[in-house]
């Protein structure tokens, strides 16, 4: 079963890839998060 | 404790864990965060990413940006760190590779309250289903369809993250001016979710983690099947219940590392003398 869920997991990883999601989660991850921190 | 016993082997990996996975000294020094090709990557913890120190993201605040999207999609990447760290560890993750969980921890060993200090709040049985509250309501459905102006906001990282406040906020406004300046209702309000979270980890153990951590909610789920999980021999089991006294949520050994709310902390594999209880990988 946990070869079957990190199967599922590598294949949504490609996906979001193909995507271009890791490049939202990086713009995301670059700014400083003002809602984080308190003052967005 | 023995010197190299395993609840000090546990703090030694938290520990050094929490400094690799936060250890952009530039950004404590100088108000400012790490914007390298390593946020492009989700820790398996609760690590907010405006942390100073941090250089990965956060699972939960890429969950809400990519629920915050205009163009809202499936975010098939966060499920995928979602899926890998969860299938592997499960919540291994909340018990060795949190920075919250750590502090929490810490909080629990100070000698303040020792007549009022319990494992679990009252009413804990229902209290435990707050944390899937969390996520459905605040993390996803928050993040889905609340607005500030035009812009959708992650909910849980602004009303409620206490990780985001300890390691993001503090470190930031104390040292840039241009924050300082910006601080307003908001921050006090996260400030206050902070201190009662902190004086409640003095009391309680890891309340945040049993009744309010979205992430915590996700990896329990995968508790059952997961790689990583702690054996209970049944026939040899001598029902003593050292592992239930043991255990910092009061489970049950027919519970222990199958349970939601198993942290796979160790304790009860170290308390057993009968030895029925180990570290393994999962069967299934």
């Amino acid at each position: 079963m946990w070869l079957a869920g990190v199967t599922i997991g590598v294949a949504f990883l490609m996906v979001g890839l193909w995507q271009d999601q890791f490049a939202d989660i990086y713009r995301k991850a670059a700014m400083i998060c003002l809602e984080c921190i308190g003052i967005g | 404790m023995r010197k190299f016993s395993p609840a000090r082997i546990r703090l030694f990996v938290q520990i050094i864990y929490t400094i690799i996975t936060n250890g952009y000294v530039y950004g404590y020094l100088n108000g400012r965060i790490y914007k390298g090709p390593l946020k492009y990557a989700c820790v398996p913890g609760l690590n907010c990413y405006s942390c100073p120190g941090a250089v990965g993201s956060c699972p939960m605040g890429a969950l809400q940006a990519a629920l915050n999207a205009r163009n809202l999609k499936v975010p098939f990447a966060v499920l995928g760190f979602f899926f890998v760290f969860g299938s592997l560890l499960g919540r291994f993750v909340c018990g060795w590779l949190c920075p919250f969980g750590l502090v929490q921890d810490l909080l629990y060993k100070i000698p303040l309250f020792k007549k009022g200090k319990r494992k679990q709040l009252p009413g804990h049985n229902v209290l435990k289903y707050g944390k899937y509250l969390v996520l459905f309501g605040l993390v996803v459905v928050g993040s889905a369809v609340l607005f500030t102006g035009f812009a959708k906001i992650p909910a849980f990282c602004k009303f409620l993250c206490p990780s985001g406040t300890l390691f993001g906020a503090i470190p930031l406004v104390s040292t840039n001016e241009q924050l300082q300046a910006q601080t307003g209702g908001l921050f006090y309000w996260k400030m206050g979710v902070l201190f009662v979270i902190i004086i409640l980890s003095v009391m309680v153990y890891r309340p945040f983690c049993q009744y309010l951590c979205p992430l915590g909610a996700v990896y329990g789920w995968f508790n059952r099947f997961s790689l990583v999980q702690v054996r209970w021999q049944q026939e040899e089991c001598a029902s003593c219940m050292a592992c239930q006294r043991a255990c910092p949520v009061n489970l049950k050994p027919e519970q222990i590392s199958v349970s939601a709310e198993c942290i796979r902390c160790g304790k009860c594999v170290d308390a057993c003398k009968f030895g029925c209880l180990s570290w393994k990988k999962s069967e299934k």
